[in-house]
């Protein structure tokens, strides 16, 4: 096991972390600790993981950040150490524990962001927040996301991921999001990086009753990334949509991993996942919907669409479904196709090169899911970015000046 | 315009088109009338270039160009044009978009300067007008939700968005009711300049009494088996195609 180098990190730092840290998340550290070195990290055996080889991305001698910046407080947002709420009941709470990826962000993030929205509270304008991965080394970046919806609270969250230096950056990410009753989320998430970097997102989700989660997932330049998501619909008639699509060419992998459990009756979840492969890409989907003995009147639809544009790009699409109760609607699909050969020759008789006819034809397959996000200027900037993408125009952040 | 010698064409090995020859001079409109699996709609796809279609012997020249050695878009470029018998729907591609990306390239074959966004949807406005095309149409995915008589409208407000100088018409009358017929038949007169030729595939004799070929072909088991004048195809129109398929 390679894990050692983070183990014996952590056994090294671990006062230096303790102190610059807060006592919420100190309180997590050494079972975090514990869980990492008895299990180290997950192989492709592991039914989750599958797909990726989570012992290789990790293995380089990545520097790691403990400087914990997590920026300026805001009305809504601010560090975990400067909580305006006490946050040990959301916590690492409803995050895998037994998780190793997720055990070793709560081992070693110094810091964490905080978003809370407070009762029938809904933000002015969408939340968002840049991550910029910049720096003259290998580099681990440990990101702690919590956000607290609270009753009847509203709010859209944008967190974008970018990197401006060709280093190797890995970025281990969790997520915790607590949806009281009656909130409203949309969560973005746009991944803009580069082929040298990694990425492992693990993002849970817990819904009360009357809750809407609209989670939407976009990679649209990567290298490796390995998403997770999984909702606990906890409270009757609240509902949780899963979008996502995938640009990926080159050497990129894309492994998207969700998983929602219906726990009450009367949830509606949906997902939608789509991907464009080009090159020698990899894909990866695996969706499981979990619904709970009792949890009746449970309507469930998953979709996953794939677009290989040659032979050497391949997907692996794994719909799963397990039913305990007898009076559910659940679907599931999955398909992997390639661009439709009719369609090609119609738009070229009128005129259109091969090249744009199956630029045109790609772009209009990923149109789907981002039709579906509700923010109009967010819709129209993905429809441009994802246009200058497929054009390979797209080689960071278009329009950004940070980077 | 079109010089076609002794074309020989098969799709998955098998042969379709058995020796075709044919001459469409500027400005002339020739129909090509035959029975079910002849080898109508063969011809047209060998004539655009649909890769399915593997061309086995003789050649293909439009304007002095060999057209068999041309890409299916330099051919469309070069001002050759399909109304498809069964127009495809590409989901997801608005046909504002697909209408742009055509014109563009069209423009670009020419040399012309690309038109601005504005004069682009003024042109679309105009050239909709034609053929009656409702506005909704036009904002939608490409024939996605069209019925069949709007799909072949829009065939024909492409052809107007295009300006080709060679038309082949497979089958443009087929399921459009007696209205639709008049609106496209006289949206495409309304469009045809005197060098304009055409090659119109129909089994009925009312697409040709709008459109008034100059020569009428009989197309039977992959050859030209006669041609003439108008009348033939009223002859077809009265006695079938017996006497020929008898032979």
């Amino acid at each position: 096991m390679k894990n050692n180098q983070y183990t014996e990190f952590y056994a090294q730092l671990e006062e230096n972390i303790r102190q610059r840290s807060c006592p919420v998340m100190n309180a997590q550290r050494r079972e975090a600790f514990l869980t990492f070195s008895a299990q180290g990290f997950p192989s492709t055996r592991t039914e989750r993981y599958k797909y990726t080889d989570v012992a290789r991305d990790f293995a380089p001698d990545y520097g790691i950040q403990l400087s914990g910046g997590v920026g300026e407080s805001t009305e809504f947002c601010r560090p975990l150490s400067k909580a305006d709420i006490d946050v040990t009941p959301y916590y690492n709470h409803i995050a895998d524990t037994t998780d190793s990826v997720v055990a070793l962000n709560t081992m070693l993030a110094v810091d964490a962001l905080l978003i809370h929205v407070p009762s029938d509270t809904r933000p002015k304008h969408p939340i968002q927040i840049n991550n910029i991965l910049k720096g003259k080394q290998d580099t681990m970046t440990l990101r702690r996301i919590l956000i607290v919806m609270e009753r009847g609270a509203e709010a859209d969250v944008i967190i974008t991921d970018h990197a401006a230096d060709h280093q190797q950056f890995l970025c281990n990410q969790v997520i915790e999001v607590h949806c009281d009753d009656n909130s409203r989320l949309n969560l973005y998430e746009i991944e803009e990086t580069n082929l040298m970097c990694t990425r492992y997102s693990n993002v849970f989700i817990r819904e009360g009753r009357d809750c809407s989660v609209r989670h939407t997932s976009l990679t649209l330049f990567n290298g490796h990334t390995r998403n997770s998501c999984r909702v606990q619909l906890a409270g009757e008639h609240s509902e949780a949509i899963l979008n996502g699509c995938v640009i990926a060419d080159k050497m990129q992998r894309v492994d998207n991993n969700t998983v929602i459990e219906h726990l009450v009756p009367h949830c509606t979840s949906q997902e939608l996942y789509k991907y464009v492969l080009d090159d020698s890409a990899v894909g990866a989907f695996a969706g499981m919907v979990h619904v709970h003995p009792g949890a009746q009147k449970t309507s469930s639809a998953m979709t996953n669409a794939n677009l290989c544009a040659t032979r050497q790009a391949h997907m692996y699409t794994q719909p799963m479904l397990e039913i305990y109760a007898d009076d559910v609607k659940c679907s599931h699909g999955s398909t992997v196709g390639q661009l439709n050969d009719q369609a090609l020759f119609y738009m070229r008789q009128r005129g259109i090169s091969l090249h744009e006819a199956q630029l045109l034809l790609k772009s209009a397959f990923i149109t789907e899911v981002i039709d579906t996000i509700p923010l109009e200027a967010l819709r129209d900037r993905l429809h441009f970015i994802v246009d200058k993408r497929m054009r390979g125009e797209l080689s960071k952040c278009e329009g950004c000046k940070l980077c | 315009m079109l010089e076609i010698r002794d074309l020989h064409a098969s799709i998955n090995g098998k042969e379709i088109l058995k020796g075709i020859d044919l001459t469409i001079r500027d400005g002339e409109i020739h129909a090509v009338m035959g029975t079910n699996g002849a080898g109508k709609s063969t011809l047209s796809n060998v004539i655009v270039g649909n890769p399915s279609y593997e061309v086995t012997q003789g050649e293909i020249i439009f304007n002095g160009q060999n057209l068999l050695e041309m890409s299916t878009e330099e051919r469309a470029n070069a001002g050759i044009f399909l109304s498809f018998q069964q127009p495809v729907e590409i989901p997801g591609v608005s046909m504002t978009n697909f209408m742009r990306a055509a014109v563009n390239a069209r423009y670009k074959a020419q040399g012309r300067e690309q038109l601005s966004a504005g004069d682009f949807l003024k042109l679309m406005r105009e050239k909709r007008k034609i053929v009656e095309l409702d506005n909704k149409l036009t904002s939608r995915s490409v024939n996605e939700g069209f019925s069949g008589g709007e799909k072949k409208r829009n065939e024909i407000f492409q052809m107007a968005m295009l300006e080709p100088t060679f038309c082949i018409l497979d089958e443009t009358d087929s399921g459009l009711d007696v209205d639709a017929l008049r609106i496209v038949a006289e949206g495409f007169n309304k469009l045809r300049r005197p060098e304009t030729s055409a090659m119109v595939i129909t089994h009925y004799r009312r697409l040709l009494d709008y459109l008034k070929p100059n020569i009428v072909h009989v197309l039977i088991d992959g050859r030209i088996i006669k041609t003439g004048g108008p009348e033939l195809a009223n002859e077809i129109d009265e006695n079938g195609f017996a006497d020929y398929v008898a032979r």
